[in-house]
């Protein structure tokens, strides 16, 4: 057992005594440097310090990945850990241990927590928090505006020095186009970006899934595709008026994508993710009425799964996050109104990556990691996100063709809301190094 | 003509087959000779329990299922409470797993979510008969209407069915498209876009704004209740103005199909989608759909509780 203690410092002595790794045979794709080949890395105090086609290195530890992707540690830029507010549905610890085991080293928690992410005593007990767990990094989105009340702004500049990647209502969009406005401008000040939720509420009110012909069949209540296209053009011209960099979280429409796609080639400062469930499922799934299925913003048409893959496969789409939102059991299993929006992602987005996008042709693993490791730190303005000579080493070790039958047993998170239960999955994460220390290991 | 392995739940009539509306529709028929009888009483169902869990207000769907589970000898049960178990800190599972514990052979539940039958279908060994969940389904509502426009016109072929009213909101609507579609019956609905959910056309359902240029053309004419709270939900803007556009006023009834009919799920808002004279005039099938409505349920009740013609 290691010794742990509150204070930060006490894991980099831990962490000194380390010996090296020598990771012999992956095949290693690195898209910041656009390499995807048969490749042997050495890790040494905490860094990458060879990468060649053959490493000989008799006193290091030896892991063979033969038949293995190694990537970069991925980048989550949207999760939600609960915490401070919810420790029975997730913690820093439970989270950062769900993340590691779905390959990510490094996470954004949204600030839709109790008390909301918007001072910097918040800040730093995440930091603090995170720290102690000892595990992934976990990076803190500050709310955009006081509570995520939609009215005055948080002070951007303290919760940037506290730590904060970027901004976010997440949960909410910031629906007054003056406060907005506010936003997008103060924001220019640290060309920090703003993370925005659209979704327009008077439009999709308490829609429970996709406006459409299922919608129809099932007289569920529905949320229009317009009610999120309408925010994604509303801020798209805020944005070009007021230069500032704007980032679409989970972007889930065709609509959403023509208009961000036509942003880009304008020269508007905007980038948007995606998440795996958008591109996975289409909403035909809520037939079986599983509350697992019931997200915000919904699960779209077939139309839109496949612009969004098509929004992936062009560059309009920078990024895949998880969107990872734990619920406790007894809430989902309410009856389909009265359920909490939001499925788990994080220990599952390597496979329906693997899946949807590469098992499908769609798209190389180069395009798919780019989204998951180099783009996101963009984003967030990390140096992390790739497998270079000096970098922190930081590394996902993936088996591209491992089945594995989702479970309640194998699901980390300390919430199991997915939709996956039970079923047979490709792709699974076998072992992380984060730090130049190994983190975690597949067992079962 | 003992019924053929039936489904353990009645959810809705989306996923059944014509054999298995008909199936419903041909023993509801001879039911309705038993009703007729001066001791109206059979004891298919002796030793059966029956439970009714009504979580949404209703008078007439909850005691027609009761006379039809009294009617078949079944021990019934009634329960309703207006508001859903959540608000009581209790789920629709505790509910199921209690009602599992008492060991009752069936369930005729109504709730105001969707998919609430299914659900508990899905946890409870007993038979769930969906008495309406949500805006989702009303099944036996709509294998009533189906019977009654049965008896009445003998056959779905070339039977024109216009339905007018809150079509997003109504499982009546929901449930009733999908058997007429199933029949072969053409379907098409008359009311404001407000009132319409996207996609209806991909149903196969034709769309109609305007009721005058279209009511001469269809045998049947269903109206539904108009939810007087819709209209501070903006969709539409005043009874008075949707009884101008969409009432089946006695005016618009004389330029009716001869030999048109019109039916009504109810509770009637006399005077809003329908005048009173109307509702009780010669054209009218409202009662008739009250009646037939027992003799439905009790076949419905009949066959997922497994009864046995002797």
């Amino acid at each position: 057992m290691a010794w742990r203690c509150g204070w930060p410092f006490c894991s980099s002595t831990q962490e000194a005594k380390l010996s090296s790794i020598l990771v012999k045979g992956a095949r290693v794709i690195d898209p910041a440097s656009n390499l995807d080949a048969k490749r042997d890395i050495l890790i040494r105090e905490r860094k990458i310090a060879r990468i060649e086609k053959s490493v000989a290195d008799r006193k290091s530890r030896v892991i063979n990945a033969r038949d293995l992707i190694v990537v970069p540690g991925l980048i989550d830029l949207h999760c939600h850990l609960r915490d401070p507010g919810r420790p029975d549905e997730e913690t820093i610890a439970t989270g950062s241990n769900a993340a590691i085991a779905g390959g990510f080293t490094s996470i954004c928690c949204m600030p839709n927590t109790d008390p909301v992410i918007d001072n910097d005593g918040i800040v730093n007990y995440i930091y603090k928090e995170a720290a102690r767990v000892g595990l992934c990094d976990v990076f803190p989105i500050g709310s955009i505006t006081k509570g995520r009340a939609g009215k005055e702004l948080t002070e951007f500049g303290e919760l940037l020095r506290a730590g904060v990647k970027g901004f976010s209502d997440d949960g909410d969009t910031v629906a007054d186009n003056n406060v907005f406005r506010h936003a997008l401008e103060y924001s220019r000040v640290f060309d920090v970006p703003i993370f925005e939720h659209p979704l327009d509420k008077s439009l999709a009110q308490d829609g429970l899934m996709n406006e459409g012909l299922v919608s129809t069949r099932l007289g569920l209540k529905g949320s229009p595709a317009i009610a999120e296209e309408l925010i994604v053009a509303r801020d798209i011209m805020l944005a070009r008026f007021t230069g500032a960099r704007l980032h679409f979280c989970h972007i889930s429409t065709e609509g959403a994508v023509n208009l961000i796609r036509k942003a880009k080639k304008d020269g508007v400062r905007v980038t948007c993710e995606t998440c795996p469930h958008y591109f996975y499922f289409n909403d035909g799934v809520l037939e079986s009425f599983d509350t697992n299925y019931k997200v915000n913003p919904p699960i779209r048409s077939e139309d839109d799964r496949q612009a969004i893959i098509e929004g992936l496969k062009d560059g309009t789409i920078d990024c895949i996050a998880t969107d990872h939102a734990p619920h406790c059991q007894a809430e989902k299993e309410l009856e389909f109104a009265n359920a909490p929006y939001g499925m788990i992602g994080l220990e599952t987005a390597v496979s329906l990556v693997t899946m949807e996008l590469i098992n499908k042709q769609k798209m190389s693993w180069l395009d798919v990691i780019a989204k998951m490791t180099v783009n996101p730190a963009r984003a967030i303005g990390v140096k992390t996100g790739q497998i270079s000579v000096g970098a922190v080493a930081n590394i996902a070790m993936i088996g591209p063709d491992r089945k594995w039958k989702v479970s309640v047993d194998k699901i980390r998170s300390r919430s199991k809301n997915t939709p996956l239960l039970a079923k047979e999955l490709r792709g699974r994460v076998k072992s992380v190094i984060i730090r130049g220390a190994v983190k975690y290991s597949m067992t079962d | 003509m003992n019924p053929r392995n039936p489904k353990k739940d009645l959810v809705g009539i989306e996923n059944l087959s014509v054999d298995e509306i008909n199936q419903y529709l041909d023993l509801a028929d001879n039911f309705l000779e038993v009703l007729a009888r001066p001791i109206p009483i059979v004891p298919s169902l002796r030793g059966k329990t029956i439970l009714t869990l009504f979580f949404e207000a209703s008078t007439r769907t909850q005691i027609s299922f009761s006379i039809a589970a009294k009617r078949l000898s079944a021990d019934v049960v009634n329960f309703s409470q207006a508001t859903s178990s959540v608000k009581k800190g209790e789920t629709l599972l505790d509910t199921a797993r209690n009602i599992e514990a008492m060991k009752v052979d069936g369930v005729v539940v109504r709730h105001s979510a969707p998919g609430a039958a299914k659900f508990l279908g899905e946890h409870l060994d007993a038979f769930v008969v969906n008495a309406g969940d949500g805006g989702h389904e009303h099944p036996t509502q709509a294998l009533l209407d189906l019977m009654t426009m049965r008896r009445h016109f003998g056959s779905f072929k070339k039977l024109n069915v216009l339905i007018i009213g809150d079509i997003s909101h109504s499982r009546v609507a929901r449930s009733n498209i999908f058997g007429l579609k199933t029949l072969g019956a053409r379907v098409a609905i008359c009311a404001p876009p407000t009132f319409i959910p996207v996609e209806m056309k991909s149903m196969g359902v034709d769309v109609f704004y305007n009721l005058d240029e279209v009511i001469r053309d269809f045998d049947v004419i269903m109206a539904l209740r108009i939810q007087l709270e819709r209209q501070q939900g903006g969709l539409f803007p005043s009874v008075r103005e949707y009884r101008t556009l969409y009432g089946l006023t006695r005016e618009r009834v004389k330029r009716m199909k001869p030999k048109s009919m019109i039916m009504h799920p109810g509770p009637t808002n006399r005077g809003v989608e329908i005048d009173p004279d109307v509702a009780d005039g010669e054209r009218s099938l409202i009662l008739e759909q009250v009646k037939n409505g027992v003799a439905l349920r009790m076949a419905v009740l009949f066959i997922h509780a497994g009864g046995k013609i002797e």
